[in-house]
């Protein structure tokens, strides 16, 4: 490796060591990657004409407050519906530069696996996506989605059939098959280079959300707002922001049915530090270190782990983590339907939950930025269930 | 002299290689396990490998997910693996025992704790599956420190630079990855290693031991051809296991021994 793969105390390469080789062929390509001006004028050009980048930043028109302003990065109306399409292209493009054939992925919420299935079907890549059985029964939709682009979708029986035993079976795969696949990881978690790699690919998000900030207000926000499971889309949020010591970094774990007690995804929150899939951070676990299954309302923040980086700022004291629980997120997810008109994802609900209650509690002008990572279309079904006592 | 280098040494006076069983503590109870470690010292094996069970364990195939899976619905814990081996040593003075296990269990003890309550329980070795030389500094530190042989993995794609490190810091014996992918019985194996083995000879690297993949006694022999100095099978046993409940410490017995006889040569 060139690189440590730290940050302070956390991250690493925790791999058995036959897929050493992969990892360090994969730092290479991505560090040779990050200096060449063609991969980085096909990658701009594809999240331009493709993906549709830039995207906007939307000021809440309902929301908020005399004191409090809102503002949504749009990354719902991404290609693909949520942000993990800025980085699949670009580990796509890496992939291909690698000389891979196939690529595999695991999916959560089913927008990663989608995201897989986009850039296997534009790059001509071979795409399997390992994914939990329980998530395939309540993500039904996104599964079609990622078969239709002609990605093999494989249900995972093991552990609690989420998003865990997904990267599990991704992990196994990837032992036997790295000479030809690339393992296309979803977020800032898993064993170094990916970490830093899916942070420099969504690091556009906060980018771009900090000039269109200056431009709307003529200065930083307060707090920029994300929710995390594994933490790809507060990071893609937060690069941009680390610097800018004056902003608050609020990421919002699942506090599921409330951190109290042991259903909730909230790995910041009540986990401590370990060693799972691939990097040191923070894991829930028992005393003897046997990883615990979680619950979280939307599948893509049901994660024990969580990317090392944020591991980092929790501890350095930079970022501040805190949760919303299913039913918090599911009110911001109706009233952000009912009064700006966007219904996004269960995931995204989390921030914006955080969010409304900072604005509530706000004494002075303040302005929030929330990362609107996903569109809510594979919610439909699960909304509908859940909210139908409330309408009635 | 330690209880590997005194096995290889008998055994090379016989000309024979090293037959190595893997279970997993705990699988499919404590009493049972129990009797299946006396059982494969019976059928011959020369050397141990057990596993802590975990909850995710990555580098492991379904079959030995399984154990970990039914072990831990027993409720098993690292502390009864460690009491195990305990009451397995006192039966069993000279048998080497390695033990196999997962960084997250590792450090949730408190690494210097593991290694210290392993050395009490009577273990000659760990191996962690998931931390590469590129990580084990530590855990080397650890392992040294209560006098724990850090047994290293080496894989036909390891780089020389690696196997260099993993020559001079592991002991006991060198673990080789017959294959790519997870543990498995396979039907085929082919073993071409040559360049590795020559490699870890040249570098003066502990016995190789081949395993992943290993199940029937033609494996054994092929994989002695191919140089090494013993080897590990596991799945095959597991399976055993889970298929001959009531019955698991007969099944693995004589299993064991057909194995241990494509050694002798």
């Amino acid at each position: 490796m060139l690189m440590d793969g730290r940050f302070g105390a956390f991250g690493g390469a925790y791999v058995p060591e036959i897929l050493m080789p992969a990892l360090e062929m994969l730092e290479k390509a991505f560090l040779d990657a990050q200096q060449d001006e063609a991969f980085r004028k096909e990658l701009g050009d594809l999240l331009l004409k493709y993906a549709g980048r830039p995207t906007p930043l939307t000021r809440c028109r309902n929301l908020g407050n005399d004191r409090a302003r809102i503002y949504l990065k749009r990354e719902d109306l991404l290609h693909g519906g949520a942000h993990k399409t800025n980085q699949v292209l670009a580990q796509g493009l890496l992939a291909k530069r690698m000389g891979k054939t196939r690529i595999i992925a695991e999916t959560g919420a089913g927008q990663h696996g989608v995201a897989t299935a986009l850039t296997g079907a534009l790059f001509g890549l071979e795409t399997r996506i390992y994914m939990g059985a329980h998530d395939v029964e309540r993500q039904k939709l996104n599964v079609f989605r990622m078969q239709l682009m002609g990605a093999e979708v494989i249900p995972v029986t093991s552990g609690g059939q989420t998003l865990k035993d997904a990267v599990n079976e991704a992990l196994r795969d990837w032992t036997a098959s790295f000479e030809d696949t690339h393992y296309l990881l979803g977020t800032v978690a898993g064993p170094h280079p990916f970490p830093l790699m899916v942070r420099e690919f969504q690091r556009i998000i906060g980018k771009e959300a900090r000039a269109q900030i200056l431009e709307e207000e003529g200065r930083l926000p307060d707090a920029v707002i994300a929710c995390v499971g594994g933490g790809s889309n507060a990071m893609g949020m937060f690069a941009d922001f680390v610097e800018d010591e004056a902003v608050r970094l609020i990421g919002v774990e699942a506090a599921g049915r409330g951190i109290e007690g042991d259903e909730h995804g909230a790995t910041l929150l009540r986990g401590r530090p370990g060693i799972l899939h691939g990097a040191e951070t923070y894991v829930l676990q028992d005393v003897d270190g046997q990883i615990a299954d979680t619950w979280s309302v939307s599948a893509g923040l049901d994660y024990p782990a969580v990317g090392p980086e944020h591991a980092h700022l929790k501890d350095s004291g930079r970022g501040e983590y805190v949760g919303a629980t299913d039913r918090e997120a599911l009110d911001a997810f109706a009233l952000l339907a009912r009064s700006e008109g966007i219904v996004c994802a269960f995931e995204s609900a989390h921030a914006l939950s955080h969010a409304l209650k900072m604005a509530e509690a706000a004494t002075e002008d303040t302005v929030l930025v929330v990362n609107l990572s996903g569109r809510g279309d594979k919610d439909m079904e699960q909304a509908q269930r859940l909210l139908s006592g409330d309408a009635a | 002299m330690n209880r590997y280098d005194a096995m290889f040494r008998r055994l090379g006076a016989r000309n024979e290689g090293a037959f190595g069983a893997f279970v997993t503590l705990g699988d499919p109870d404590l009493a049972t396990s129990s009797d299946i470690l006396d059982a494969l010292v019976e059928g011959g094996a020369d050397m141990l490998e057990v596993g802590i069970p975990f909850s995710d364990p990555v580098a492991d195939g379904p079959v030995i997910q399984a154990a970990s899976v039914r072990a831990l619905a027993k409720g098993v814990t690292p502390a009864d693996c460690f009491a195990l081996l305990t009451h397995f040593r006192s039966r069993h003075p000279d048998i080497p025992v390695g033990l196999l296990t997962y960084a997250n269990i590792v450090v949730a003890r408190g690494r210097e704790a593991f290694y210290q309550a392993a050395r009490s329980a009577g273990v000659d070795s760990v191996l962690v599956a998931d931390v590469p030389v590129f990580e084990a500094a530590p855990y080397l530190a650890a392992s040294r420190a209560s006098a724990i042989a850090p047994v290293l993995i080496a894989a036909p794609n390891t780089p020389e630079s690696t196997l260099r490190r993993l020559a001079a810091e592991g002991e006991g014996y060198t673990y080789c990855v017959a294959r790519a992918g997870v543990t498995g019985a396979d039907e085929e194996v082919r073993f071409g290693h040559s360049q590795l083995l020559g490699t870890l000879k040249a570098f003066g690297a502990p016995p190789p031991v081949f395993g992943f993949g290993i199940s029937r006694p033609d494996h054994v022999a092929a994989a002695l051809d191919a140089g090494a100095a013993g080897v590990i099978s596991g799945s095959a046993i597991v399976r055993l296991i889970a298929d001959n409940p009531g019955e698991e410490a007969d099944a693995v017995r004589g299993f064991v021994a057909d194995m241990k006889a494509a050694t002798r040569r």
